[in-house]
Parts: C-alpha cells; structure tokens; sequence
C-alpha cells in the first residue's frame, strides 16, 4: 500500500465530509425560511386527539424538526463513513507494517 | 422420502430414550414455564382480576422463554464425546437430523403448553377453551414457527463461544412476527366478543410463515453445518 | 476496482443532496400534514435504501452459504452495517414526523414495529459476527436469509394489519409534483447506499489482506 496515496485518500474524505456539513447546514438554513406554514387540518387515527383542537401556542412547530430530520440523516450517514475511514486508516498502517516486515524477511 | 422420515424417527426415538432415563429436560422446562407463569400472575392480576389481554401476551411469552430453555439443550447431548461429529458423519440426509430434533422440541413444547394453557386458564380467568380447536390451531402453528428456527440457530450456535447468550439474541427478533401473530390471534379468540374471522387471518399468517421457515431451515441446515 | 469507483458513487450522491432540498422546498405542502411532511422524501427512501441493503444482505449471504465466495461474505456485512444505518435514518425521521402529525412519538402500529424488529435482526448479525468465534462467517450467513425471509412479510403487514401508516399503494399514485423530489431522493439514497457499500467492502477486503499476509509471516 501506497503511503502517499493514504495522505491523498485523507485530503479527499475531509473535503467531501466539510462539503457535506456546509450542505447540512445550508439545508438546515433553507428548511428555517420556507416559514412557518402550520397544517391545515390534521388527519386523525383512531385513539387520537386531533391536533386542531389544541391552540396554537400548544402545537410543535414544524419547521424545527423538518430540520432535526434533516439532520440526523447527514450526521448518521457522514457519521458511518467517518467510522469505516478510521477503520480503513488503521487496517492500512498495520498492512503496510506486516509489507514491510514481509520485505524484511524476504531480504533476510 | 420413507428414509428420510425413518432416519427423522430414529433421532426423536433416541431422544425420547435418552429424555426417559432421568426426565431431566422435560421436569426443568416444566418447572421454568410454571414459575414464569406465577411471576406473570403476580404483575398481572390485580385483586382477583387479570388485567385485559395479558393472557394472551403472558402464554406466548412463556411459550417463547421456555421454548428458548429447551432449544439451548436441544442439541447439548450431542456436544459431549463428539456424539455430533458421529450423528453428521451418518450416511443419512442431514436435514432428516434436523427434523428429528425439531420433533423432539416440539413434543416437550406440547406437554409444557398443555400445562401452561390449564394454568393460565385458572390464574388468569381466561376463556381459553371457548374456542378450543382454533387455539390448538394457533399453538402448534405457533410453536411450529418458533421452534423451526429456534432448533436451526441451536444447531448453528453449538460450537460458538457465548452460545448461551447469543441463541435468545438472535432467535427472538427473527421469531418476534411469530409470537406478534399469535398473542393477536389468542386475543381474538379471548375477548368478551371472539373475532374468529381475525383469528382465521392470524392462522392463516402463521400458516404461511411455517412453511416459508421450515423450507428455509431445511435448505440451510447442511450448509451451515458442514465444518 | 473500489477505489476508483468510490469516489464516483460519493460525488454523484453529493450531488442528489445538493439538489434534494431545493427541489423539496419548491414541493407542494401536502394539504393534511403541511410543512412536516416534507420529512417523507427523505424517510421513504431510508426505508427503501435498507430494504435494498436487507435484499444484498440475504443474497449475498446465500451466494456465501452455498457457493463459499469469500467475496459475498465481505458484502453481506457491509450490507448489513449499511442497513443498520439506513434503518436508524428511518427510525429517528420516523418519530420526529410522527411527534408533529400525530402527537405521539411511537405507537407501534405493524409497518414501524417490524421496522424495529428488522434492526434489531441486523444488530443481532453484527454481535454474531462480533463475538461468535470462528465460523460465525457461515452462522451469519444463515441469520442474514431469514433477515431477507422477514421482508415479504413487513409488506404484507400493512396490507393486512389495522394501522396508521398509508397502505402500500399510496406511492405509485402520488401527483407529479410530489413524485419528482420523492424519487430524485431515492436515487440519492440508492447512489448512497452504493457508496456506503464500496467503502465498507473495501474495509473488508484489505482485512482479508491483512490476515492473509499475517498467515504468510507465521508461516516463515
């Protein structure tokens, strides 16, 4: 395995991972401004208090938490690749360790 | 076919001999599946009255822990003396061990559920023999489903470290549709106002179910067993 | 062969979800749930990315079991660990969606249960392969086709079973407007899950390496 490419291969995945962010954080900010558009009416399954008979000031506001799920699906799936990165990073160093040693050996 | 039934035999009658000499397997089981009962009876029944529905989740999930005892042991026999590498090494088809097995779980499911069912009748005020035949139907569908797969992973799990842990880790999520299936199938027939259209529909799943999970545990018992 | 391909699938992904909350922004609102509706176009397609990964998952596991190609092995982990983090996206969106349009967090209705219970399968493949020992490659394997054996019957269910979520067909009737960021965020996902899949494989393959070249030096 190739050092050089390791350091390379690094560059890339930090790059693509602020990339990443700086999307997350623009998607958050657009989601913020559509405004705070509350449902019309809700539909209502059985067992359930629909939601237009609380006030308004009770309601959750959606906005917030169109963006939390936003969220949560960038982290978790930058998050995983972060965790295969470090993991990938580690196998390498300990590749190119047991290479060299096999080169050791076979100079031996 | 006749020898792979006959070889299937041969592994229940084995096993009902070895089970006959000291009814050890069959006495703990018994005891496990009464004493969570009891417990169960303790949480849930308040004042002389069970609360509603818990009959029928209290009497699958007996099923499930007491099932899961047995199938750690199913296949704890065979560890010792290399009595697994003999009855592999058989010239026989390796799916008919498996069946043999999986008839022998389920014989020890049946006399444990006949008792818990009884039980669960009494503790728990639950018309469970209103509709006798359907819930025959549902428990051995039921038990069918769950031990099918349970007797797989025990036979799978038997040379693993952490085996003992690992089987209820892997069985329960696979067989949670199963026991989902009958509670609601139980509770359709133990209601004040029995739905057995509902029940048809359970019976009906759990049906499907078995037939899906015995072919697939016949199909993946050779490969998974080979060394 | 992944090295190359890896940075192709994580661009052209970019690129979906560059474009993805532009185009879900501009989307209608739905006239009953309104603004948190906009959470579906990216839930359904975590749910379909892991039903995707789920199917690799048992495929894979059965190319392992009965031809032994090392190389399904190494897919069908990476398969599951994708499907494990594509079930979480869905499990979170899932309750954040239903916490605004329906005032409970969790109600265990059939479709989000035996989405639980598919997760919970896959952890239970991952602590196997974790701590089963040697030859739990194969018991994996076996666990992985009942994991894919339990889908037919999660679609089923909402066919069947009383529940609050929409009935299966909902999807292919929905108006073009709703439809355009619908599937331009399944195939981001789809290309992500591709992705996720290369990098993960690739992790496998050079762990094979590894134990391959230790073997070597053990041997001299």
């Amino acid at each position: 395995m190739h050092l050089g490419d390791m350091t390379e291969e690094a560059r890339r995945w930090r790059r693509a991972a602020l990339v990443l962010l700086l999307i997350a954080g623009l998607g958050g900010l657009a989601g913020q401004t559509v405004g705070a558009a509350q449902p019309a009416e809700q539909s209502v399954p059985d067992g359930f208090v629909p939601m237009d008979d609380v006030p308004p000031e009770e309601q959750l506001p959606a906005a917030p938490l169109l963006a939390a799920a936003y969220i949560v699906v960038w982290v978790l799936a930058i998050g995983y690749l972060w965790t295969i990165w470090r993991r990938l990073g580690s196998v390498e160093k300990e590749l190119a360790e047991a290479l060299r040693r096999v080169g050791e050996t076979d100079g031996a | 076919m006749s020898r792979f039934l006959q070889v299937a035999w041969l592994v229940v009658r084995k096993d009902l001999r070895v089970e006959s000499r000291n009814k050890e397997m069959l006495l703990t089981t018994l005891f496990f599946a009464v004493s969570c009962v009891l417990v169960f009876s303790f949480g849930f029944v308040r004042g002389g009255a069970a609360i509603e529905g818990s009959a029928s989740g209290v009497l699958w999930i007996t099923i499930a822990f007491s099932g899961t005892l047995a199938l750690g042991r199913a296949f704890e026999r065979e560890r010792h003396h290399d009595a697994l590498r003999g009855l592999l090494m058989a010239p026989v088809d390796r799916p008919a061990i498996y069946v043999g097995k999986l008839v022998g779980v389920l014989l020890l499911l049946a006399v444990v559920e006949a008792l818990v069912v009884v039980m669960i009748a009494f503790l728990f005020q639950a018309p469970l023999f209103r509709h006798g035949w359907w819930l025959l139907t549902l428990l051995s569908l039921g038990t069918i489903g769950f031990a099918s797969v349970g007797t797989l992973f025990s036979a799978m799990l038997l040379r693993t470290r952490s085996r003992a842990v690992l089987l209820p880790v892997l069985l329960y999520p696979v067989t949670i549709p199963v026991l989902i299936m009958g509670v609601s199938g139980t509770f359709a027939l133990v209601q004040p106002d029995p739905d057995l259209v509902l029940a048809r529909v359970w019976v009906s799943l759990l049906f499907f179910f078995d037939i899906v999970f015995v072919t697939l545990a016949l199909w993946t018992f050779e490969p998974v067993m080979t060394e | 062969m992944n090295r190359r391909l890896f940075p192709w699938l994580i661009g052209l992904s970019l690129v979906f979800f560059v474009v993805a909350p532009i185009l879900i922004v501009r989307a209608p609102l739905e006239q009953e749930m309104g603004l948190i509706q906009k959470i579906f176009y990216f839930h359904f397609s975590a749910w379909m990315a892991m039903y995707l990964s789920i199917c690799v998952l048992g495929i894979s596991s059965a190319q392992f079991l009965f031809r032994r190609k090392p190389a399904a092995d190494r897919l069908a982990v990476s398969a599951a660990e994708a499907a494990l983090v594509f079930g979480l996206m869905g499990l979170i969106t899932g309750p954040i969606w239903a916490v605004k349009s329906w005032g409970v967090w969790w109600n265990w209705d059939a479709r989000t249960t035996i989405a639980l219970i598919l997760e919970l399968i896959l952890v239970a493949y991952l602590l196997l392969r974790s701590y089963g020992g040697p030859g739990s490659d194969r018991l994996a394997a076996g666990l992985g086709m009942f994991a894919m054996a339990n889908l037919p019957f999660l679609y089923i269910s909402t066919n069947i079973w009383r529940t609050i979520h929409p009935p299966t067909s909902v999807v292919p009737t929905l108006p073009v407007d709703f439809g355009i960021p619908l599937w331009w965020s399944f195939a981001g996902f789809i290309v992500l899950c591709l992705a996720l899949l290369t990098a993960r494989v690739r992790l496998e393959e050079q762990r094979a390496t590894l134990d391959r070249l230790y073997l070597a030096l053990e041997d001299e």
